[in-house]
């Protein structure tokens, strides 16, 4: 985090020059509605045209590389909910793939598919946030309205399998905490089917909306070679028509026995890579995530639900770079074992953090309204950019 | 392509004496001496069949006697990574920036400044990230000393 007397000073080659000359500096944050966290950026502004942007992060920052050296492997889950509160369930998934890897514990198959059915509820309920805030964004209320109302189903699923409702602490190191609930078959199929339909209602409603078209086209182009340098991943880097999953590419679990497709921003109303792309990509995920939960469902045998872990494990020392697909990108965790039975390095690479240093580039010429739409196409969490 | 054979490429570039292959079996990595990193990296990002586009993380372990900045790097293009370590002497803690092959290293390499203290030469900006600019020292570290205070806020 930067003071802002700094920034100002960076920023311009005298004082006079912002209060005689034509640019400005504004501080759009840290608290405004379109940051979704506590994120400041603070504008060069020449009227209504954005010179440059300057974003502050760190408010939320809580250390938590330097908690995991003094904690044990298990003792560290809880915090993983905290990378990404809105999908708390992918971060615990990223971090038991890591230390299983780094540990070499077997995980039971009916646990790995109880973790993928959570991990693609949760991508769905990420995404429903996603379609609110960004019809909010564009002045739409209603679509947030929608999107909460279906989530909360999710969440009921979620609290009837371990009895939270955003923080689970649920996929444990070798496995799941506890095996699905009876009736939660039934319910989550029933909950695909409704949100089946539901989705083209979000499509009619928002998504090929003209007026949501227009506000959202050509804004914020992110370039391929771009994203790809600035390390952009997940449905941004789709969004830019970068075919690149990995669920897909550098498959996990059971994700290699499931069928899915990728998709990815063609421009079809606009450029390739502009906003109403990401945003596109983000609804064709959601029923992508319905397909994979339907296939998992079927498929899902019976068995253990978690293999024996003892409380206090030594993994032998080593290191591992361990990355999985959140809803917002390539959450990757690096551990460093030294034969002990806390992590003596634990780097936590977040999607988010990635995403939001490539914004400054493209939003050079757009205006700030576009810039509220620009930003939260991007879909950034800020616990996850500060840890 | 395998590690193995990315590091005889490397190696044919850099000379013997450059470089060092470290073949874990979780996860083999290729030591490159600091005075050669940009010039690794360099050509793992240019070169024709190689093509690292993408640096996955970039991040720092504090050992006892060193420092090492682990590099992730990845091939969009070619599907294959690569690990790369460089050692930084605790004396004289800074190496090479890698900001001008990969943008993303910017905002990684800010952090490692932050919360280890290491200086990137060459780097464009390299100011604290997520502390404030006034925080005194660089918590990551091993042997970092918790405030008691920050502005007479008690911060233990």
């Amino acid at each position: 985090m930067q003071d802002y007397t700094t920034i100002v000073k960076n920023a311009t080659s005298s004082i006079e020059e912002v209060i005689i000359g034509e640019e400005m500096l504004i501080n759009m944050g840290p608290q405004h509605p379109s940051t979704h966290g506590v994120l400041n950026k603070v504008l060069k502004t020449d009227g209504e045209i954005i010179d440059e942007v300057f974003p502050q992060i760190g408010y939320l920052h809580r250390g938590l590389e330097k908690i995991a050296e003094r904690l044990n492997y298990h003792q560290f889950i809880p915090y993983t909910d905290r990378i990404d509160y809105i999908s708390a369930m992918n971060c615990n998934f990223a971090y038991a793939l890591a230390i299983e890897k780094l540990a070499g514990i077997e995980v039971p198959k009916r646990a790995d598919y109880i973790r993928v059915i959570m991990a693609e509820l949760n991508r769905i309920s990420s995404h429903l946030i996603f379609m609110g805030t960004m019809g909010l964004e564009t002045g739409a209320f209603t679509p947030l309205l929608y999107g909460f109302r279906e989530r909360e189903e999710i969440l009921d699923l979620f609290e009837m399998t371990c009895g939270q409702r955003l923080t689970y602490n649920y996929i444990r190191i070798g496995g799941v905490s506890a095996d699905l609930p009876s009736g939660f078959i039934d319910k989550a199929r029933s909950f695909c089917n409704l949100l089946e339909k539901r989705i083209k209602e979000y499509h009619n409603l928002l998504s090929y909306n003209r007026i949501f078209i227009n506000r959202m086209a050509n804004i914020g182009v992110l370039p391929q070679d771009l994203a790809i340098a600035y390390g952009v991943s997940g449905p941004n880097l789709r969004g830019s028509g970068v075919k690149w999953d990995l669920r897909k590419n550098e498959p996990y679990s059971v994700y290699p026995e499931l069928e899915f497709d990728v998709p990815v921003g063609r421009g079809e109303v606009g450029t390739p890579g502009d906003s109403w792309d990401r945003y596109i990509v983000r609804m064709k995920e959601m029923e992508q995530s319905i397909r994979l939960i339907r296939q998992a469902l079927d498929k899902i045998p019976d068995g253990e639900v978690r293999s024996k872990v003892p409380r206090l494990f030594k993994p032998p020392p080593g290191e591992v770079y361990v990355r999985a697909e959140n809803p917002r990108g390539e959450l990757g965790f690096y551990v460093v074992s030294d034969g002990s039975t806390n992590p003596y390095r634990l780097k936590i690479r977040a999607p988010s953090f990635s995403n939001l240093s490539a914004v400054p580039p493209i939003s050079k010429g757009a205006m700030i309204a576009d810039f509220v739409l620009l930003l939260g196409s991007f879909d950034i969490v800020l616990p996850e950019i500060d840890r | 392509m395998r590690e193995q054979e990315i590091f005889e490429r490397l190696k044919s570039e850099l000379g013997d004496d450059g470089v060092e292959f470290y073949d874990d079996k979780l996860s083999p990595f290729i030591k490159v001496y600091p005075v050669h990193i940009q010039k690794a990296a360099h050509f793992l990002h240019e070169q024709q069949g190689l093509q690292f586009d993408s640096l996955m993380s970039l991040t720092c372990v504090d050992y006892p006697d060193k420092f090492i900045i682990v590099y992730h790097l990845f091939s969009m293009r070619h599907l294959h990574k690569i690990t790369l370590k460089v050692d930084v002497s605790k004396d004289n803690a800074s190496v090479l920036s890698v900001e001008n092959i990969w943008e993303s290293a910017n905002w990684f390499e800010r952090e490692v400044y932050d919360l280890f203290g290491l200086r990137f030469e060459g780097h464009s900006n390299l100011i604290r990230i997520m502390l404030p600019d006034d925080w005194e020292g660089h918590p990551l570290r091993k042997d970092y000393q918790y405030p008691a205070t920050y502005h007479g806020v008690p911060a233990g």
